[in-house]
């Protein structure tokens, strides 16, 4: 592997639900460009190549470029899915489609569930494993040959093959794996052990599902822009984000394409932790509020927490190392409605993108959070007056009156705040929810806002949480993009053990991290990307005897003894839910081995130019904002003028190309490093 | 009393139900047992000081427990006044599992804590955490058999485990030495104290910011809201008699159906639920105490009303005349280890069954209603240890006016997930055949219902003994609108390649099982929605090609 001491010129484009966002920075000429562009839904290429046209980019002067897309993703949320068969143990086929007997919601007997692979496709073959890996029945390859050429005159393109405890033996998997690259050269054959070697077959099902049908998708789409992006001048590989939080190339990334899913929300919280890192704020809360849904994530000790038990949806696992981000429901499009007993309600139902709120004039009617924000004052309403046939603040105020004011008995004004405050306790609840099911207390963390919607509401739940102090980044609306700029190598390894601490073979599970390490190394040499170091994790996952939860516990080292993974769980355990159990005996459930290529640092400081700042806080303009039940006359500025040690007390609005931070009367906020803003609750003299 | 804004008031809404969350999640996170772990089978609230009125209760909690508490807060409240029950201090914690007392089956044990603002109780925490055994006759208290509460398990009245803060280890011992795996309790109990001490920091937080006077004002407040509310959420109802009939196969004892006879009369703003008719109290367990039967009725209307808060004023609405003389108001000692189970989804498939006419786009046809409760207990020659497993498994859920019914849905009553085939045969010398969709299971409708779980297993080392407490064995889940019932659930054991079925259908205990024998349950599936004429023939076509009819 090369060593090089910066990254040269780096870009960073990740697309959103929305919006295309680009971020490039080139460390050596201390340069820095940011573009916003509509997201292209049918071919999303277009928006990237859009956004690079936009940010004036020279491709030929490019070292990388880093990926984040939605491709995956979207794919799966809505079913536009490869044909893809499945090949599965005799009696099994159903598992995929029965899930583990549950319901969308605790109340209410209606739902739908559409599985990943429809049943015509899914196809069973004589062969079984016990759970100690023994044959009970020899696979019957005659009945395999068959199998895949009916699943070839179906039509598929990609091929599961997932058999019964092939995590304890993968004999079958691998053997019918071969048989069918003979009868089928194909690219897009996944083996249920191959990513996740882990018990339990619905989830190891979903995940092999998912990933055969998004790998030719996701192919054919990073092929398509590596081509266009070389037309273009580029010389380089592009690097794709994983939901790992990591990055990996392109030409890699299909083969573990299911990996790739939810990693926008991954590189906003590797974000937050590299501005963390960067600021001396390594544990952060953050909050991500955009405009159908808020994302939250905890940091601790500078390092996102992973998690291999996401599930994207209703019966939809992924059990792949992702990022473990949590969405809480509401965003600035949830609508506010008074119910039959007269009590405000924000949210779940929501506007969405389309119409979406009031204030975006696209025929939304209903009162939204975006709405209420406008309505205070807390937006700019210039951007109300230029929506093409929008509506003004006078129709607005109308149907807040009208909607939420007269059952509530206040007036305009008044149900607006309401809908803020009543949103921002809901919202804070959420997140409390999130922090306390990892076992932390949420004020012992800074909140850290981005997304649209983020720093507006930040100052206000920071105090709902009992939170000291707020950091907004530099560009609070790219952060996913910037994510994707200051992203490793990563590649994760789980192995299950599942074995009593007492009983344990030391060797066996030294071993098994050793092989995790090697493997990990092995993958990162293949990727042919500048690293200034290679890092490595282990974990294991923990439980006490009897128990059906585990918990992830940290080790120093790939050789622990018995007595260190005992106390290190028995603390890990009790940090968690402030219970020790000295009677009882643990157990490791899985190993874990996170290798880690680290890349060139990024100079963040360059985010906002230091030549656009001015000596002095000078507003560009004074709006009337509404707290507390009273209208302020509150200065606003531009962010990029502010001094980078600027003091301001609140009441106070910062503007900024896509992004609005609002500083509450009894708030204080400060210029940090990297052109952040902290914001002290309750710090105003 | 002063008034109160609708705003504020909104405000402490949200932060009551927080504090019941947080509950529920502390309970969850730290409990031992995966019963309560894993599959939530859990509740924690707040109860009012005077009447042990529902005041919150965390959103996660089993549906079933969605009004038991209140009654065994209230009949703890009434016993204190009364001097059956020790009089309460600070930081004390009751522990009560009486069935009769409030409750629902032994299994489901209840802790409550007296919280005192300036040395006066301003209301009460309370928590069921569904324990995996409490002694009796077989391992996890589900006797199929059992005619007396005494046979199934230790009945403890409400005393105090917790005093000022510490367990009794006298009163501690007595419950370790009456129920099996005593020394992995430890664990479940610490968890189930813990949850209550977070709700009490919590609530605390919120009267130290909102005072004691404007919370116990929004309080009542609240509860007089929700009634309003769950009365013009009723009044989509029609007024009239709306009439049904939901049975359950038998009482595991005695051979013969038992009848829920159900008659709504919607009045303006009111809903009466009379049971009168249905079956007298039975031998087996298949008997129901007050409060399941009420919470019953609650959890079935919340189903119907998913947006209405659960509190004590939402309930006000709908009267429950008290079924005297029925199974369905269990006296001491009847059995009742079904009545949470299994009697309560027959109760919510009354429920449903009478309304759907009137609210055919709220209610569905009947779902598979049972919890398909199959336990193998025995030893394991190879690990030298004894086991229980218990494979609990879902079914088909009834057509509805918008779409089919799901394919193998939990129980009406509760959310949890089955354990997976890998993690069954990880843990117990068990081999599964087949783990599939019932193929055909589904009542044919305009809207079929959804399909039923079929499944397989042998067992593959040593002896054991199965048991069994299903239903709907007899009678499928019922059809609505003109739609067909479900299949019904099928129990097949097969001993030296010979077919066995149990004489009551869903229901045996101890049935001897060897190495190489099996066990097939096929559970039933949805009831159909509308007639099967007026069905999309595109969707006929897809159930035809994907072999679901």
């Amino acid at each position: 592997m090369e060593h090089s001491e910066t990254r040269g010129s780096i870009i960073g484009v990740d697309v959103g639900g929305t919006f295309t966002d680009l971020v490039m920075v080139d460390s050596a000429s201390g340069t820095m460009r940011i573009a916003k562009t509509p997201t292209t839904l049918d071919n999303q290429a277009f928006g990237v190549l859009a956004a690079l046209e936009q940010a004036e980019v020279d491709l030929a002067d490019v070292g990388l470029i880093v990926h984040g897309t939605t491709t995956t993703t979207n794919a799966v949320l809505e079913r536009k899915l490869s044909r893809t068969g499945l090949i599965t143990t005799a009696g099994f086929r159903d598992v995929l489609e029965l899930g583990r007997r549950t319901r969308p919601q605790a109340y209410g007997m209606k739902g739908q569930f559409t599985p990943i692979i429809p049943r015509d496709l899914r196809l069973e073959v004589p062969e079984r494993m016990d759970a100690q890996g023994n044959v009970l029945t020899p696979l019957d390859e005659g009945a395999l040959r068959a199998a895949i050429k009916q699943l070839i005159a179906e039509g598929c393109e990609a091929l599961v093959i997932h058999f019964l405890h092939a995590y304890a033996n993968p004999a079958h998997e691998l053997r019918a794996a071969e048989i069918a690259a003979e009868v089928w050269p194909n690219a897009y054959i996944t083996t249920g052990h191959s990513l996740l070697s882990e018990s339990r077959e619905f989830e190891r099902g979903v995940t092999a599902a998912v990933n055969a049908s998004v790998q030719p998708l996701l192919e054919r789409y990073v092929a398509r822009l590596r081509d266009e992006l070389a037309a273009k001048g580029y010389r380089g590989d592009v690097l794709v984000m994983n939901g790992n939080g990591g990055m990996v190339s392109s030409k890699l990334v299909a083969r573990e394409a299911a990996k790739t899913v939810m990693s926008g929300p991954a590189s906003g919280v590797m974000a937050a932790a590299y501005t963390g890192r960067r600021a001396g704020e390594p544990n952060l809360l953050t909050y991500d509020m955009g405009g159908t849904s808020t994302d939250v994530a905890l940091i601790r000790d500078g390092t996102p927490p992973v998690s291999n038990e996401i599930e994207v949806e209703y019966a939809m696992p992924i059990h792949v190392p992702m990022v473990d981000v949590r969405t809480v429901g509401a965003g600035g499009g949830s609508i506010a409605r008074v119910n039959a007993a007269g009590l405000l309600e924000v949210g779940p139902e929501s506007a969405g993108a389309d119409p979406g709120p009031i204030c975006y004039g696209k025929g939304g009617t209903r009162p939204t959070i975006s709405d209420a924000n406008m309505l205070l004052g807390r937006l700019n309403t210039d951007k109300l007056n230029a929506v093409a046939g929008g509506v003004g603040m006078d129709d607005l105020a109308a149907i807040f009156a009208r909607e939420l004011g007269a059952p509530l008995g206040v007036d305009a004004h008044g149900a607006a705040e309401a809908v803020i405050r009543m949103a921002n306790a809901k919202m804070a609840g959420a997140i409390r929810m999130v922090s306390l099911s990892l076992g932390a207390d949420p004020r012992d963390f800074a909140l850290f806002a981005f997304g649209g919607a983020g720093p507006l509401h930040a100052a206000a739940l920071a105090r709902e949480l009992g939170v000291p102090r707020v950091l907004v980044p530099a560009r609070p609306g790219i952060t996913n993009a910037l994510g994707c700029a200051v992203a490793d190598l990563r590649h994760d390894f789980v192995q299950t053990l599942n074995q009593p601490l007492d009983d344990l073979d030391l060797t066996t599970l030294h071993a098994a991290f050793a092989d995790q390490l090697a493997e990990g190394q092995a993958a990162l040499a293949r990727e042919n990307v500048t690293v200034t170091g290679v890092e490595h994790h282990f974990s294991a996952n923990m439980q006490f005897l009897g128990q059906s939860h585990v918990v992830r516990v940290p080790l120093e080292d790939a050789t622990p003894s018995a007595e260190t993974l005992r106390d290190r769980f028995n603390a890990v355990y009790w940090q968690r839910f402030k219970v020790d159990l000295p009677e009882i005996r643990a157990r490791i459930v899985n190993v874990n081995c996170s290798v880690i290529g680290v890349c060139a640092p990024v100079d963040l400081s360059l985010l906002i130019d230091a030549g656009g700042r001015q000596a002095s806080a000078t507003p560009t303009g004074h709006r009337t904002v509404h707290f507390d039940g009273s209208p302020h006359d509150t200065p606003v500025y531009w962010r990029d003028h502010l001094p980078s040690d600027v003091t301001l007390d609140g009441p106070a609005i910062i503007e900024q190309l896509d992004c609005t931070t609002l500083i509450p009367p009894g708030d204080r906020v400060t210029g940090g490093v990297d052109g952040n803003l902290m914001i002290h609750i309750g710090a105003a003299t | 009393m002063s008034s109160i804004d609708p705003i504020t008031l909104s405000v402490i809404q949200a932060g009551l139900q927080q504090v019941c969350d947080e509950m529920d999640l502390s309970f969850s996170r730290a409990a031992f047992s995966p019963v309560i772990a894993e599959a939530n089978d859990r509740s924690d609230g707040i109860y009012a000081a005077e009447d042990g009125a529902l005041i919150a209760q965390g959103a996660g909690g089993l549906p079933v427990f969605v009004g038991t508490m209140q009654y065994s807060t209230r009949t703890l409240i009434e016993m204190i006044a009364a001097g059956t029950a020790a009089a309460p201090q600070p930081d004390d914690i009751y522990i009560v599992n009486d069935p009769y007392l409030g409750g629902t089956h032994l299994m489901d044990v209840r802790f409550a804590r007296p919280f005192y603002r300036n040395g006066e109780i301003f209301c009460w925490l309370s928590n069921t955490g569904h324990w995996p055994d409490t002694g009796g006759a077989v391992p996890g208290g589900f006797s199929a058999s059992a005619t007396s509460v005494e046979q199934e398990g230790l009945r403890l009245p409400p005393v105090r485990l917790f005093k000022q803060g510490v367990l009794d280890p006298e009163i501690y011992a007595i419950i370790c030495s009456n129920i099996r795996v005593a020394d992995q309790r430890i664990g479940d109990v610490k968890a189930q104290a813990a949850a209550l001490m977070v709700g009490e920091e919590r609530l605390n937080a919120l009267l130290d910011r909102y005072g004691d006077d404007v919370v116990r004002t929004a309080i009542a407040e609240l509860r007089t809201r929700a009634e309003a509310q769950m009365r013009s959420l009723i009044d989509e109802i029609a007024e009239g008699e709306y009439t049904s009939t939901a049975w359950i196969d038998s009482d595991g004892v005695v051979n013969e159906p038992l009848a829920i006879r159900l008659k709504i009369t919607k009045t303006p703003g009111h809903l009466t639920f009379d049971f009168a008719g249905s079956s007298p109290p039975c031998m087996g367990p298949m008997n129901s105490v007050l409060a399941t039967t009420l919470s019953s009725v609650y959890l079935a209307m919340r189903h119907i009303f998913p947006q209405v808060p659960i509190s004590a004023g939402a309930f006000e609405p709908l009267e429950v005349i008290r079924p005297v003389g029925t199974f369905l108001d269990a006296q001491y000692p009847r059995p009742v280890s079904g009545c949470a189970a299994e009697v309560s989804q027959r109760i919510a498939e009354a429920v449903f069954a009478a309304l759907v006419e009137a609210l055919p786009h709220r209610v569905t046809a009947a779902p598979a209603g049972t919890s398909g409760n199959f336990a193998l207990g025995g030893h394991d020659p190879m690990t030298g240890r004894d086991f229980v497993m218990y494979q609990l498994s879902g079914g088909g859920y009834g057509g509805n006016a918008d779409h089919d019914g799901i394919a193998n849905g939990c129980s009406t009553i509760g959310i949890s997930k089955a354990p997976p085939v890998e993690i069954m045969e990880q843990n117990f010398p068990v081999l599964y055949h087949r783990y599939a969709l019932r193929e055909g299971s589904g009542g044919a409708g305009r809207h079929r219902g959804g399909l039923g779980l079929d499944y397989e297993l042998e067992l593959r080392r040593g002896d054991a003994r199965a048991s069994f407490v299903m239903d709907h064995g007899r009678f499928g889940p019922q059809g609505a609108l003109g739609g067909a019932d479900g299949a019904v659930n099928e129990v097949e054991v097969w001993r030296d390649g010979v077919k066995y079925i149990p004489e009551h259908l869903s229901k045996e205990q101890d049935i001897a099982l060897k190495a190489g024998d099996r066990v097939r349950v096929k559970t039933p599936g949805g009831g159909g929605f509308g007639k099967a004429e007026d069905r999309d023939p595109v969707l006929s076509a897809e159930d035809e090609r994907l072999g679901r009819t």
